[in-house]
């Protein structure tokens, strides 16, 4: 039993059927590491993106060195980091859901840094120079002419890497966060049959990721390619 | 213990890791043409199962297909009355090599398609047969547009490669895990974990973009502007 | 002779090592309708991107209006222009593009309108007005409404210049306006090229590869060559008895293509 929930092991069925509302107890805490890891992702890339278009080398090298570092570490150790580590330099104990959420921020951060830059990138240069030869500020510039075309690009990749973080939540399990990995384990542990919790957790996961998939692609769709339109 | 006594049992960690990351790189790319070239086949035989493949390898989590093959795998074969342990390891190199396959397959087919069509006409038109056409004219332009992709995914794989330490396989993750619980320094044997993966990372790819310049030669002898 | 409008001092422009124009000496007076023909890589588009503050100059001085462009002057030297001089010059100009350059994400009117509002500080009434009447001027007050990748390249490269116009420069640039346009859509944006040209308003400097049209409506041609200018003079003169071999060239090779 766990949360309360009995189950069945008279059959492989039954068990599947009496896991199954455990299972989506899990699943919510899988939703909420995802939704909370990407908010942290999108906000630290912009960050660091920002700080490494910045004039000033002073800036833009650490900036670029920590999206590398940050980029080709594996998430595993980056957890045990921010779990085991960080506590001991700032004497605050951080719960595993945070570090999970922390760390999945941090490692996807990375990669949202490159997608504003790709996406950034990808406008035509003409539309640079329309700018200046309009004599157009360049921060209006930026913000109503650049960047609505560089969103339609920016926001797809970016439900992609949604997508890539719900599928990376198990691994916050060696934390023991009660996603439906972890779960998933107890139950195998007990019951000792592995079978029926870890094929259940990778359906619901295939499930997920072809809802979300098909959302993101979906998303893509809406956005109109040439640009956000500005009435 | 000094951080320097980290660094022996890291490094032999380390070596277990860069050796996975080897193995399931290849064979991964092996799956990748696989399966990528069969989502492109016309026969339904080649293009389901690929197709099946790549979405269940892409969609679902590369630990929950670890622990399904070391945990799941061997109930299997009680119930078909086979024995289906498979060790650590192999359980370990197969599901980095599934997953990696899964994301390369897309990479390859992506590339393929990118190939303008119009190279296809031009091999019609020269009488080259599909077999022909694939591996002479497709092919050799495919490649060296998968190279950046393909080398994301092999610094990928070699991140994914720490959750082997999950299924017991003594890589530079396990030995990091092992020794904190001994000496409870986790600041520093972290800190020089994640260094390591930063410079095999590095390493790897650096060997990478040799490898991309090398197969990318005739694309940079026309473009010299 | 009045002060011209366009003044090229000895300017040098460099692309790392390569010398692109080589202490360029170059006038034109205001209202004039210059064209500039040569071959690719001559300099020809560089010279109006210099003048759109799009390019830096290594060497010389380029005037406009009277007044240094990429210089200020201080104490009676000439210092590197501030971004602030550089925006005061940049109003006297305008710009037509090869490949429109227009905001796909807006409409065509408000393509017009948007820098008017914004540098110009008009109103959104007083700036719909000017946008409707260019639009008119051009022939597209029915596209008003619709967004750049509805129109064709032909009503696009127009509508680039009505938003060029609508800023009122003095000087308008066209930097090889009808080189990305399928044959058929030339003629609707030369015949606004030469409305403009009539109206003997605006300085213009064209750079193109018609040279039929180029006789037409300038009043003066230039051939550029490796970064200076070979001759100039009349078109009539340039462009039937050029006294230039190179010029003879030129006008054979792009008159005559299959010679």
């Amino acid at each position: 039993m766990l949360f309360g929930i009995e189950w069945n092991t008279a059959s492989n069925l039954a068990f599947a059927t009496s896991i199954l509302p455990i299972l989506l107890i899990g699943l919510i805490t899988t939703l909420k590491a995802t939704v909370v890891g990407f908010i942290l992702a999108i906000v630290i890339g912009l960050v660091l993106a920002a700080l490494k278009g910045a004039p000033l080398k002073v800036i833009s090298y650490p900036a670029a060195f920590v999206i590398e570092f940050l980029r080709d570490t594996p998430l595993l150790i980056q957890l045990f980091f921010v779990f085991y580590v960080l506590p001991e330099l700032t004497g605050i104990a951080i719960p595993a859901f945070v570090a999970g959420a922390v760390a999945l921020g941090l490692q996807y951060s990375a990669y949202c840094a490159e997608v504003y830059r790709g996406g950034l990138e990808a406008v035509p240069w003409g539309q640079h120079e329309a700018i200046k030869a309009l004599n157009l500020p360049s921060a209006y510039g930026f913000f109503h002419i650049i960047l609505p075309q560089a969103i339609p690009r920016i926001i797809p990749a970016l439900g992609n890497y949604l997508v890539s973080i719900m599928k990376d939540v198990p691994i916050l399990s060696v934390v023991t966060v009660l996603e439906m990995m972890t779960i998933a384990r107890i139950i195998g542990d007990r019951t000792y049959n592995y079978l029926v919790p870890l094929s259940m957790v990778g359906i619901l996961y295939l499930i997920l990721t072809l809802l979300a998939s098909f959302l993101v692609r979906f998303i893509d769709m809406k956005l109109p390619k040439s640009g956000i339109p500005l009435k | 213990m000094d951080w320097i006594d980290y660094l022996g049992p890291m490094l032999d960690g380390a070596w277990i890791t860069v050796k996975l990351t080897f193995y399931s790189t290849i064979l991964g790319a092996v799956f990748s043409f696989l399966f990528g070239l069969g989502k492109l086949a016309r026969h339904w035989y080649f293009k389901i199962p690929s197709v099946v493949y790549i979405e269940v390898f892409r969609g679902t989590s590369l630990l929950v297909q670890m622990f399904w093959l070391f945990y799941a795998l061997p109930l299997v074969g009680d119930i078909l009355g086979l024995n289906m342990r498979i060790p650590p390891v192999v359980a370990g190199v197969l599901a980095l090599s599934a997953n990696i396959g899964a994301y390369g397959a897309e990479v390859v087919r992506g590339a393929i398609q990118a190939v303008s069509k119009k190279q296809y006409e031009a091999a019609t038109a020269l009488n080259f047969t599909p077999k022909q056409t694939l591996w002479r004219i497709a092919l050799p332009q495919a490649i060296p547009e998968m190279m950046p992709p393909f080398g994301n995914l092999a610094i990928q794989n070699l991140k994914d490669t720490a959750l082997v330490s999950l299924i017991t396989i003594s890589d530079l993750a396990f030995v990091s895990e092992r020794l904190r619980n001994l000496t409870q320094e986790s600041a520093v044997i972290y800190t020089l974990a994640l260094f390591m993966y930063f410079g095999m990372a590095l390493v790897l790819a650096g060997m990478l973009k040799m490898l991309s310049q090398y197969v990318g030669t005739w694309r940079r002898a026309a473009g010299g502007k | 002779m009045s002060e011209p409008m366009i003044k090229f001092d000895k300017v040098t422009k460099k692309f790392g090592d390569h010398v692109v124009l080589k202490e360029l000496e170059f006038e034109v007076q205001p209202n004039e309708m210059v064209t500039i023909i040569g071959p690719s890589g001559s300099g020809k588009s560089t010279i109006l991107r210099i003048l759109m503050t799009l390019e830096p100059i290594n060497g010389g001085v380029v005037y406009v209006d009277g007044e240094p462009l990429w210089h200020e002057e201080r104490d009676g030297k000439f210092v590197p222009a501030s971004e602030q001089h550089l925006r005061k010059m940049r109003s006297k100009l305008g710009m037509v593009f090869q490949q429109f350059n227009l905001f796909p994400h807006m409409t065509v009117r408000r393509n017009l309108t948007e820098a008017p509002i914004r540098v110009l500080g008009l109103s959104k009434k007083e700036a719909v007005e000017r946008a409707d009447e260019l639009l008119e001027m051009v022939g597209l007050s029915d596209q008003a409404d619709k967004f750049p990748a509805q129109l064709s390249g032909g009503q696009q490269q127009r509508v680039g210049i009505a938003r060029a116009l609508a800023m009122r420069p003095k000087i308008l640039l066209f930097d090889e306006p009808t080189s990305a346009l399928d044959p058929e859509l030339v003629g609707e944006v030369l015949q606004v090229i030469r409305k403009l040209a009539e109206q003997h308003e605006f300085t213009m400097l064209l750079v193109t590869h018609e040279i039929p049209f180029a006789r037409q409506v300038s009043d003066r041609v230039c051939f550029i060559d490796g970064g200076s200018i070979v001759e100039q003079g009349p078109p009539d003169e340039i462009l039937t008895e050029p006294k230039e071999e190179r010029t003879k060239e030129f006008l054979h090779a792009v008159l005559h293509p299959d010679e």
